[in-house]
This record gives structure tokens, C-alpha cells and sequence, in this order.
């Protein structure tokens, strides 16, 4: 075993980790925070997305081990201070962006992570993005329009049949 | 997965001395690698990571006017600094996986991997680089040798790979929807002493230069002059995706609108 040491969220956790302890792993099973998804397990769904020194990682196809003094983001922490919806996470709610809900906090992660490369993105970059995020509800229509909300933009013209 | 140690060198020296141990092998990205390791389909007994290797990161210009790219560089990172130098290949790395992947996935991964569908065994065949590893040079030429195959010897790590720079490329992918990986792609290069054209995802050998597009284009650079060619389905991979003929179609298809969208 190791001894792995990263900030979360910006609280230092620490673990002991085997060398095949997935990021995800060691955020759900050791820590707790079983917001982050594992969906295919295969890095192709991106419900496990978090973000690893600001940039967004699935986390299932990570080990531990790599993360080790690194500062992670997680869903846990994308709430406002107060304890109320940030930004994304509101518009997801205001425009039905997510039904199941399983793949929710990766796409969260993944807007979160576009926005802030690119604060005003057009739907075709936001679907282009969304590419390793898949929704098996397949509500992506108003997974689009919230992200777009979420960027200030209007989104009465966006199709949502 | 089965277990095993991680090892994380901060220098290429003490990287190629982890990998002397039994049973070790080198962690780029780990894009590939980990959901195979999930397969029980390797079993190391020390994977070491190349990811702290600060030496081993980075794109940058050569006085030969080459780009240069570190081993261990995302394809977000080339994505991002190619541009302004060699943005047909920083398109290409732009379009490789999704977002998450290309902030993890490395050129040294891939090249070393050498997936006959990866993209950047086609640039870097289609630019003819130059492989750079911890003991020699290897020209792109010499070293894509067959599915999953290359030059490297056990232990040995793609350090570097030196891009000659076109007067303009572009890759033309056709994706296989599940996967996203190419169905069939083509990268072609137009220098100013010829055309090279580098064709991935179709062939059960990897990786290959369609010579015959090459002389027509070098000759003539038009998606005409490449629109009577077609290319041999032997050899080309036969699956529920795709037949052999319908890959050696694809590379036609897709050479010309590489042409054409440099035209």
C-alpha cells in the first residue's frame, strides 16, 4: 500500500491506495464521495468526470496513485458556500437537464470544465464537447440548453422536442 | 485488474532504470492502457508512469524548423500549442477521443501503442517525424511495423517526436460512431518536394503510405488527381464495421476531401 495525499475540494484527504486504485475509487469507496459516478467503468460514459489541477480527467481511468498531491474537484463541491446551486447545477434543474440523473455529475463536471475554457459557447461547441458524456436517458437536448443557460446566453430558440 | 506497484521517476534516466525491473512497463496517459490492465489482458509487476517527467513535456520549435513534441504531452496540451506552428496536426490531436481523454491521453502513448486506428501514427507517418526515444532517432518510416508493433525495444520510451512542418495538412477522419475511433482515416502533407499521404484504421498491418496517392499528388495537387485511384482491399481489416472494400473505398473517399480542403 501507499500513501496517497491530494486536496479535495480543498480539503486535504489522505489514504492508503494499492497501486490499481482508480481516482474514483479512492474518492468513493475511501472518502466517501460517491457523488462521482462510475458508470461503463471504460472511460467512455464520463460519469465519473472530476476535474484534476483544474482540468477535467475521468476519473476511472486514473489511478490513485497519479493524483497524489494534486488539487481534485468533485460534484461535492461545486455548491455555492451557502449551500445553494451554483450556477450549472440551477440551470440543470430550471431546464429538466437531467432525468435518472446517474450521468448528472459528470455533465456537470465536464460544463463546468468547458465554461471556463470557453464562457460563451455556441450548441454546437457545447454538444461537441459533450462528446465522452453520455446520457442514457438521452436527454441531451436540455442538458445543452441548461449548459447554454448557464452561460448567460438565451435559450428560447433551442430545440428541446 | 491485477495489482502492482506504481513508480513515478521525475527524470527520463531514472524512468528507463524502473523499467529494467521484471515484468515493467511505461504508463503514459493511461487512456489504452488502463481499461486493458481492467481486462486482464496485461499483468506488470511495476507500471512506471511517465507523467512527473517534466523533460518529457512540452511542444516547442527546433532550429530546423521542426516542432517538437514531448513524449509525454496531452493532446489537449498539442492541441492548444501546435496551432500556430502546425495546426493541421494540432486539428488532429483537437479531435482525438473527447475532452477528458485528451487531458490525459499523450503522443508517446500512442505512437508507442501504435492502435492500428489511433490518429497520431498517421500524422506523424503522413509528416514523416522522427521518433526520438532515450537511445536513438527512428524515422517514422522505419518505425510503424504492424499492428501494435514498432521499433521500440523492451524499455526503450518515445521521448520526443520532431514534426517537419508542411507548407499545409489536414486529416480527414471518418469515425467509427460507437468507438470514435477512425474507420478509416487519412492524413495528408504537402511539402514543397512532394505529397505524402498516411492512411490509419484500415489495414491489418497499421499504419501505411498510400505511395500511389503520393505520386499523383506530388504531381498534381488536386482532389482530381486522386479521384480515378483506388486502393487495394488486400490486407485491409474486415469487421462487422466495415468490409475490406468498403476501407479501401473509405481511403479514396477521405484523401480527396483532405485534398479538397486544402484546395
Amino acid at each position: 500500500m501507499t500513501q496517497v495525499k491530494m486536496t479535495v475540494n480543498g480539503k486535504t484527504m489522505s489514504g492508503d491506495v494499492e497501486g490499481r486504485t482508480l481516482l474514483a475509487q479512492f474518492l468513493r469507496d475511501d472518502q466517501g464521495l460517491t457523488g462521482t459516478h462510475i458508470g461503463c467503468d471504460t472511460s467512455q460514459c464520463g460519469a465519473c468526470v472530476v476535474h484534476v489541477n483544474g482540468e477535467a480527467v475521468k476519473s476511472c481511468t486514473m489511478f490513485a496513485i497519479e493524483a497524489d498531491g494534486a488539487e481534485v474537484a468533485t460534484i461535492e463541491g461545486q455548491a455555492n458556500a451557502d449551500g445553494s446551486l451554483n450556477v450549472i447545477q440551477q440551470a440543470f434543474q430550471d431546464h429538466h437537464g437531467l432525468q435518472c440523473g446517474f450521468c448528472t455529475p459528470g455533465m456537470v463536471m465536464s460544463a463546468a470544465a468547458l465554461l471556463k475554457d470557453n464562457p460563451k459557447p455556441t450548441e454546437a461547441e457545447v454538444r461537441h464537447y459533450l462528446d465522452g458524456n453520455i446520457c442514457r436517458c438521452t436527454g441531451y437536448h436540455n442538458i445543452v440548453k441548461a449548459i447554454m443557460a448557464a452561460s448567460g446566453q438565451d435559450v428560447s430558440a433551442i430545440a428541446a422536442e | 485488474m491485477y495489482n502492482f506497484d506504481i513508480a513515478k521517476p521525475t527524470t527520463i534516466a531514472d524512468a528507463v532504470q524502473a523499467l529494467t525491473a521484471d515484468e515493467a512497463q511505461p504508463l503514459s496517459g493511461g487512456q489504452t492502457l488502463i481499461p486493458t490492465l481492467k481486462a486482464r489482458l496485461a499483468m506488470p509487476s511495476t507500471l512506471v508512469s511517465l507523467h512527473a517527467i517534466d523533460e518529457m513535456k512540452g511542444v516547442c520549435m527546433d532550429d530546423e524548423g521542426r516542432l517538437c513534441i514531448g513524449g509525454a504531452t496531452t493532446h489537449a496540451t498539442v492541441m492548444k500549442e501546435a496551432e500556430a506552428h502546425y495546426p493541421g496536426l494540432a486539428s488532429l490531436a483537437a479531435r482525438i477521443g473527447d475532452p477528458a481523454v485528451r487531458n490525459r491521453g499523450t503522443i508517446g502513448g500512442s505512437i508507442a501503442n501504435n492502435d492500428p486506428s489511433a490518429c497520431y501514427p498517421a500524422g506523424a507517418l503522413g509528416s514523416g517525424a522522427t521518433i526520438c526515444t532515450n537511445s536513438r532517432e527512428i524515422a517514422a518510416d522505419d518505425y510503424f511495423l504492424g499492428m501494435f508493433e514498432t521499433a521500440l525495444e523492451e524499455g526503450e520510451i518515445v521521448t520526443e517526436v520532431k514534426f517537419p512542418v508542411p507548407e499545409k495538412a489536414h486529416y480527414e477522419k471518418f469515425i467509427q460512431p460507437a468507438s470514435r475511433f477512425p474507420l478509416v482515416a487519412v492524413f495528408v502533407a504537402k511539402f514543397a518536394d512532394g505529397v505524402r499521404v498516411a492512411v490509419t484504421g484500415a489495414s491489418n498491418n497499421g499504419v501505411f503510405r498510400w505511395t500511389e496517392a503520393e505520386t499523383a499528388l506530388s504531381s498534381n495537387f488536386s482532389a482530381d488527381a486522386v479521384s480515378n485511384l483506388k486502393a487495394s482491399a488486400d490486407d485491409m481489416i474486415s469487421d462487422l464495421h466495415g468490409s475490406a472494400e468498403y476501407r479501401a473505398h473509405l481511403i479514396g473517399v477521405m484523401t480527396k476531401r483532405a485534398v479538397a480542403a486544402m484546395s
